[in-house]
């Protein structure tokens, strides 16, 4: 059973009649295929009402649904021959990231990204796709490893955000996110990044400084979490909805601030409704990101990405 | 007044103190301070001869960035950039541009970092100067935008930067903006280091967030002062997460030492001295015998 959302719950409510009068009418006498066929429109309607015009806060629920695809899914529906690799060969192995190399539309890529559970069990193995420092150090290795190959770079970013515990900070947390920026604005090859779910500050941007960014229509990028945003400026985690507005966070808000490329369209609903029509979304935008940057010298690359987060920033000169 | 007097004065008034709201309550204003680590008084003339280091405790206080430029750069060598940038409001917060307009009088600066081109010990060095005075030394669009040009001013002219680092992190009224701000420092970081330029970062209280996690770890030598916090994640929010005690010394300039995070922890008063040091040996062309 997948599980609701609140904003949805109109259009569950108003299916769940259409099905009775469907068993009604089947098993009774009365013809009321008339009213069927009016509550049928209505519906239609409806979803259309409720899911184009989805408030800040209901992208948040999405994009935190349980259910909604991760990293591992869109790499076997968007590629084949996938060969994770392990490791930052420093210290160990973090499962809440992971990369290796495959085939995308017959070239071959490095492709990394955050990777949540998708059960308790799992979780707890890939601490919730929150990443300790090796995660980012396999993620570089497996970036200059792309390099040395001429391999194009995609990432996936999906997290709540870098880990914050004693061992993170033991073994360099601010260091290997910071490295992971300077590293990959030097990047001789294409980097394309793609926000999946939960883009959740400096542990989501430690995979993101890439040539061209998108984000997928109910995905979240910020700076802190709606929730942690409340508390800090209003004293009041449950204030998280207002906040969401507020700190314009969702994938339309910033494409508006010009700090994204592309917003990729959702199936109806969000990503998990559909998960094989929201991978062929994607292939679309990663195909003609892939174009574009594959006419570019290496120096046009880093020239590319120079400019490009040089001009993010709003002020008054 | 426009801003450059502003500074002029600020210039003037070198040894400008900022006593905290408890210490105005307790102490004679500007006479003297009292030093947040042992609690004892000291007079303010004393404790800005001894560098704002307690002279009981060692403690290392707080500096205003022009506090800074005094004590690091060669005298009247500093020439401060991009003093006209204004901050705006993108995501309209209420009232965050009263408490800019505010810390700007306060500090008679026009963000929480002082950027230019000085001296040190002859040698020209683009500097960057946080202000932890200025709304925590948080990062919104304008300090990324001043690191950002100091730092292509010294690929330019092929000198090396400096920082002090003191942030609370990322700017929260500047959302998703304030969170770029940490790439775009860092692209032209990239390019300083590609034409073999020397980047020094000098870490001091406090260091912490989204600053601690972009160009203040990725020096070619970090550097802290003594006892400074340094940390990527907040103190609490790790004690909630692991549900066990941290160490004393947490976060602490000398937990990262031991960590392998840092190249050196430096008392103040040595502070330019060795700096002025590390860049010689960066610049020295000839082979002297
Ligand atoms: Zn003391």
């Amino acid at each position: 059973m997948i599980k609701v959302l609140p904003f949805e719950e109109p259009i569950v409510q108003l299916k769940t009649k259409i099905e009775e009068l469907k068993e009604y009418t089947a098993s009774a006498d009365v013809d009321m295929s008339a009213e069927i066929i009016h509550l049928e429109a209505r519906l239609k309607k409806l979803e259309h009402e409720i899911y184009e015009n989805m408030e800040p806060w209901d992208r948040v629920q999405v994009a935190r649904h349980p259910s909604r695809p991760t990293t591992r899914d869109y790499i076997q529906l968007l590629c084949t021959d996938f060969m994770e690799l392990h490791g930052d060969r420093l210290y160990g192995d973090d499962a809440a990231i992971i990369g290796g190399i495959a085939l995308f539309e017959g070239r071959p890529i490095t492709i990394i990204g955050h990777q949540r559970g998708i059960d308790t069990k799992e979780n707890i193995k890939r601490n919730f796709g929150m990443p300790h420092p090796e995660g980012y150090r396999k993620a570089l290795r497996l970036m200059k490893q792309a390099e040395k190959f001429k391999r194009p770079i995609i990432c996936m970013i999906d997290t709540k955000g870098a880990y914050p515990g004693k061992a993170a900070e033991e073994r360099g947390q601010s260091e290997a996110i910071a490295r992971n920026l300077v590293e990959m604005a030097g990047l001789k090859v294409p980097v394309i990044s793609i926000v999946i779910g939960e883009g959740g500050s400096g542990g989501a941007l430690a995979l993101g400084v890439a040539n061209h960014i998108h984000m997928l229509e109910n995905s979240t990028y910020s700076v802190i979490s709606p929730e942690g945003a409340a508390s800090i400026l209003w004293k009041d985690a449950s204030l998280a909805k207002q906040a969401a507005e507020a700190m314009k966070i969702t994938a339309p808000d910033l494409k508006k601030m010009e700090i994204i490329d592309t917003v990729i369209q959702e199936v109806h609903g969000g990503a998990h409704k559909n998960i094989e029509a929201q991978a062929e979304y994607m292939k679309e935008t990663l195909i003609n990101s892939l174009i574009e940057l594959e006419k570019l010298t290496p120096d046009e690359l880093i020239e590319n990405r120079y400019i490009k987060f040089k001009n993010i920033g709003e002020f008054n000169e | 007044m426009s801003i450059r007097d502003i500074f002029r004065k600020n210039q003037k008034k070198r040894y400008a103190t900022i006593p905290t709201e408890k210490a105005k309550n307790d102490v004679p204003e500007g006479i003297m301070m009292k030093c947040p680590e042992c609690r004892k008084n000291v007079f303010t003339k004393d404790l800005m001869k001894n560098l704002k280091v307690c002279p009981t405790c060692d403690h290392h206080m707080k500096m205003t960035a022009w506090e800074r430029v005094d004590i690091f750069l060669d005298e009247d060598s500093f020439v401060s950039m991009d003093d006209h940038l204004e901050t705006v409001n993108p995501l309209n917060f209420p009232s965050y541009t009263e408490k800019i307009k505010a810390d700007g009088q306060k500090t008679g600066l026009n963000e929480a970092v002082l950027t230019g081109i000085g001296k040190l010990d002859g040698q020209q060095v683009a500097i960057a100067i946080m202000d932890s005075h200025f709304r925590m030394g948080s990062m919104g669009s304008v300090v990324g935008e001043k690191i950002t040009r100091a730092v292509e001013k010294a690929t330019e002219l092929g000198i090396p930067f400096i920082i002090y680092t003191a942030s609370g992190g990322a700017r929260m009224q500047e959302g998703v903006l304030s969170l770029m701000q940490m790439a775009k420092t860092s692209v032209a970081l990239r390019r300083h280091s590609d034409h073999g330029l020397l980047y020094i970062s000098i870490l001091t209280h406090p260091t912490t967030g989204g600053v601690s996690a972009s160009f203040a770890s990725v020096g070619d030598i970090n550097i802290a002062e003594p006892k400074a916090l340094i940390g990527f994640a907040g103190r609490r929010v790790i004690e909630q997460t692991v549900r066990e005690k941290l160490p004393e010394d947490f976060q602490t300039a000398e937990f990262l030492m031991n960590h392998g995070q840092l190249d050196a922890i430096i008392h103040r008063k040595e502070m330019r001295e060795k700096v002025a040091s590390i860049v010689h040996l960066h610049t020295t062309k000839e082979v002297t015998k």
